[in-house]
């Protein structure tokens, strides 16, 4: 067994100490051959650090288009020639889709909108959003709304939003590349806040957008100071009319290895396979969830469709990982 | 993707769906809801949820996955 190998199962799985970037880079640089290896190492460390379970979230745009941003990734920016025009979901309507979710047995229910920040309008509809579906549904509410002050920080921890997604997105070095109307300093400043507040964090990012296997290595690092509860991989799904629009998605053994290595970064945090697993792994999606992630969004995605739910729930009664119950604790 | 004879659009890219094959449309359509009125290639309001998705047109209606 390579070398890297033989380090993480004394390191990693033996005392549960994620990779560095260094660590990082050498078992994302191992050949196909040692693929399958490194995958069932990962799956060994998540099933001792964080079990068997598997967390299961259904995720919904309020809020859609119009960004004023320009994630070069994103569909949703006002900036781009995007066929996706601005809507707003009624609060009716989000209740619906938190009981739809609810349904398939997840536990969490993410909140989404398009904005750099939210203003009061998009406040309110949350406040009304958030207390209808507390009063309703039994299902933990998660929000992600871009950059926050620290009063909206507050309020909506008050509120009972259990979790808040803010994604690095990529590797500070690269970021740059990726955005240019905000910073990464802005966006660890309103993760710092979120985990202060007492909410979870809930921090990841997309990868195949370009950037280089150094700089996944670095991404991993950067996310594992962090310490995030939640960790969601997305994999570039090239939008039309997008700054990436153009770009490949990255192949489906380079992703494998991605989950894989930050399973070994992060061996206690929640690895979500989220936005793009269907166009980058296709079928291998079960080949992730047996090489490290722990997590799933079922369902559809913000402005592109998912496998069904119960496509996605059959996988895992058949690889008999129980999804994990709801545990309300705020 | 074609779906009538009034339907002279592709509801993915907006170009004339009866030049060409738009099977990169036809593929990714598995995997997006429409975009474009297949009938006037007005950009539609289109909404996703966890579920399904609603797609509406100003000029002629609304579309929806069930």
């Amino acid at each position: 067994m390579t070398q890297i190998l033989d380090v993480a199962r004394t390191q990693v799985l033996g005392r549960g100490i994620g990779f560095d970037e260094a660590q990082a880079a050498r078992a994302l640089g191992l050949p196909d051959a040692e693929l399958d290896a490194l995958l069932d190492l990962a799956h060994d460390v998540r099933l001792k650090w964080c079990g068997d379970e598997v967390e299961v979230e259904g995720i919904v745009s309020l809020k859609t288009g119009g960004c004023p941003e320009d994630c070069h990734f994103c569909s949703q920016s006002g900036l781009f020639d995007s066929p996706v025009r601005s809507a707003w979901l009624d609060v009716p309507s989000l209740v619906r889709a938190a009981r739809e979710t609810a349904a398939t047995g997840a536990t969490e229910f993410c909140i989404v909108a398009a904005v750099r920040g939210p203003d009061e309008r998009l406040m309110q509809q949350v406040r009304e959003g958030v207390a209808a579906i507390a009063a309703e549904v039994d299902i933990n509410v998660a929000c992600s709304l871009g950059m926050l002050t620290q009063a909206q920080v507050d309020e909506l921890a008050a509120i009972g939003v259990h979790r808040y997604n803010h994604n690095l997105e990529t590797a500070r070095s690269y970021f740059p590349d990726v955005v240019s109307t905000h910073s990464y300093e802005e966006r660890l400043d309103t993760c710092e806040m979120v985990r202060k507040a007492g909410m979870e964090l809930c921090c990841g990012g997309i990868l195949g957008m370009g950037e280089t296997v150094a700089q996944r290595a670095e991404f991993a690092a950067q996310l594992a100071a962090l310490a995030p509860d939640e960790v969601p991989l997305n994999f570039l799904n090239p939008r039309p009319g997008t700054p990436f629009g153009d770009q490949q998605p990255m192949s489906a053994t380079d992703a494998l290895r991605a989950v894989a290595t930050f399973r070994l970064v992060m061996p206690r945090t929640i690895l979500r396979f989220a936005g793009g697993r269907e166009i980058t792994l296709g079928d291998l999606a079960e080949r992730g969830v047996r090489g490290g992630v722990n997590a799933v969004i079922v369902g559809n995605y913000l402005t592109t469709l998912g496998r069904p739910a119960s496509e996605d729930l059959s996988m895992l009664a058949d690889l008999k990982m129980p999804i994990k119950a709801l545990a309300k604790d705020l | 993707m074609v779906h009538g004879a009034e339907d002279v659009f592709c509801d993915r890219c907006g170009a004339d769906a009866t030049t060409g094959a738009h099977a990169d449309c036809v593929r990714a359509r598995a995997l997006e809801p429409p975009r474009y009125c297949s009938r006037c290639r007005r950009r539609m309001i289109v909404q996703v949820t966890p579920g399904g998705w609603t797609a509406r047109c100003a000029e002629h209606g609304t579309h929806a996955s069930r």
